[in-house]
């Protein structure tokens, strides 16, 4: 397995808890994993609690939401006593969250060029020339041919994978050591998707940025990430390195795996998961 | 044979003079009874515009239209219409939130004057495998996969010849997605129907069809079949595009 490098996030049984009219709900029921300059996926179907994972490390959640952990430690900041002012020089400036669809995650009526030099003068503290020639260098950074002309343009102005750019300079504009992307190519079309993730990829290997990438795509986080959590239910059932998900040995990974239709290995029928009260259980 | 879909030279556009935009540039095809046909594209590449004409939705095309050798164009018979039924992508949004399940599959049957209702409801719950309970509940009670099945339900009751699939499976989980998927060619052997699917999803669409064609900008760039796709044989340089994908 690949070894992380000294983890910039150390998480240990991590819970999150909703308060509701008919008892507490666990979305997530302790989680520990660590992250180093790595890019870690973090794979589960819907309601496994894996974006809330990603929230609650940013402490992202509704007040009805309630983060209990042994341990969340990222860099030098506990985050689960952090203040709320502490957390805002966290959030944005050193961890960044890129979300799954530009066209609701940009303000629409404000210029992106506008959006993203906002981010530099709030988190850096810079004048509006500086901000602006600093969006700009960002903009060609993450290949966007025309700096000038787009920085003037609006949200809507601008496709799906261009959007999906734009966050990712906002983002990086803070230079963060941490990015948290969650479904970060889910709104986009296949070819578009590969420009996008490539693009993550020089940002994050030549920078040592450690990303949280979390996806229901198997089949995109076996190329692109690292090291592979598996969540079901509020846990992690299995971690394993990307390149040996193939060898994987939890039932519902396997099951996963099985249920994917794949082009090289065609069947009659798909595999059906058949889910085991048993995975609910803590592991060991 | 009689083809049981046959689409030539079909086009579409949206707008007028100046703003005028093809969406479905001179396309043709045929679907023989019993098999599956892929329209696969990226967004925008007018697959759904294709689909939309075959079902009805849109009447303002050029070409010709035949089901089961039967032209079609402008408005369309009772008969014509419950030949091609339609499975949407999201089934949170293809039902009716205030309506039970048993209302949802009452509502084809009343418009298309069909009898012995009742039983006839009973059956085709149990061909998409819903339990009979399921006929009192409403769709905010059911997860995405049973929806799914109530929305294949109200497709199927009226024993159409054709489904026109829109990206069935695309708002699933994988592993709901495998017992949709399942259920799909279960019920295409038993009742030799014939798939027009839709998907961006090449690896789905290599599953389920038997013709695939792959749409770019209103045009097919490429027409092949499952074995071809399957052992990487496309000629087209966008097909193996989204045949690799990533």
């Amino acid at each position: 397995m690949a070894k992380p490098t000294q983890p910039m996030l150390d998480v240990e049984n991590l819970k999150v808890r909703f308060r509701t009219l008919a008892g507490p709900i666990e979305a997530v029921r302790g989680v520990s994993f660590t992250l180093g300059k790595e890019k870690l996926g973090i794979i589960g179907e819907s309601g496994s609690g894996k974006t809330m994972t990603g929230r609650a490390v940013m402490r992202l959640l509704p007040k009805s939401a309630e983060i209990i952990a042994d341990k969340l430690q990222f860099e030098d900041v506990d985050l689960s006593t952090a203040t709320e002012r502490q957390m805002q020089s966290v959030r944005g400036r050193r961890i960044g969250m890129i979300l799954q669809d530009p066209k609701y995650s940009l303000n629409p009526v404000m210029s992106v060029g506008q959006q993203i030099s906002e981010m530099a003068r709030f988190h850096l503290r810079v004048g509006k020339r500086e901000a602006e020639e600093r969006t700009l260098a960002m903009l060609e950074q993450v290949h966007i041919r025309d700096p000038h002309r787009v920085y003037r343009l609006y949200p809507h102005e601008v496709s799906g994978g261009m959007g999906q750019r734009i966050m990712i300079a906002m983002m990086l504009v803070a230079s963060p050591s941490l990015i948290i992307a969650d479904e970060p190519t889910s709104a986009l079309d296949v070819s578009v998707r590969g420009q996008i993730l490539e693009l993550l990829d020089e940002i994050v290997v030549s920078r040592g940025i450690g990303l949280m990438f979390i996806s229901h795509d198997l089949n995109m986080v076996r190329s692109f990430c690292d090291r592979v959590l598996i969540m079901y239910a509020g846990r992690i059932v299995e971690t394993i390195a990307a390149s040996e998900l193939e060898n994987a040995r939890h039932p519902y990974t396997i099951g996963l795996l099985e249920a994917l239709p794949r082009i090289d290995a065609p069947r009659d029928r798909l595999a059906v998961l058949q889910r085991d009260p048993s995975w609910l259980e803590p592991t060991r | 044979m009689t083809p049981a879909i046959c689409v030539e030279h079909l086009t579409v556009t949206f707008g007028e003079g100046m703003l005028a935009f093809r969406a479905v540039d001179d396309v043709s095809f045929s679907v023989m009874p019993g098999t599956a046909f892929g329209l696969v594209g990226e967004s925008g590449c007018g697959k759904s515009t294709v689909m939309g004409a075959i079902a009805g939705r849109l009447t303002d095309w050029q070409g010709k239209i035949a089901i089961d050798g039967e032209p079609i164009s402008g408005r369309r018979t009772l008969p014509q219409r419950a030949r091609v039924q339609m499975v949407f992508q999201d089934p949170y949004g293809s039902l009716h939130p205030r309506h039970t399940i048993e209302r949802t599959l009452l509502e084809p049957l009343e418009i298309h004057g069909l009898d012995d209702r009742d039983r006839r409801i009973g059956k085709v719950l149990e061909q998409v495998g819903l339990p009979q309970r399921f006929r009192y509940r409403f769709p905010h009670q059911l997860s995405g996969g049973q929806r799914q099945r109530v929305a294949i339900a109200r497709a199927l009751i009226l024993s159409p010849k054709v489904m026109l699939l829109d990206e069935p499976t695309s708002a699933l989980d994988v592993s709901v997605q495998a017992e949709v998927l399942n259920l799909l060619k279960t019920l295409q052997e038993d009742q030799g129907l014939t798939y027009l699917l839709v998907s961006h999803d090449m690896a789905v669409i290599a599953h389920v069809c038997d013709q695939i064609a792959v749409m770019r900008e209103g045009r097919f760039v490429e027409l092949t079949d499952k074995q071809r796709l399957i052992a990487g044989a496309v000629e087209n340089d966008y097909t193996r595009l989204l045949r690799e994908g990533v």
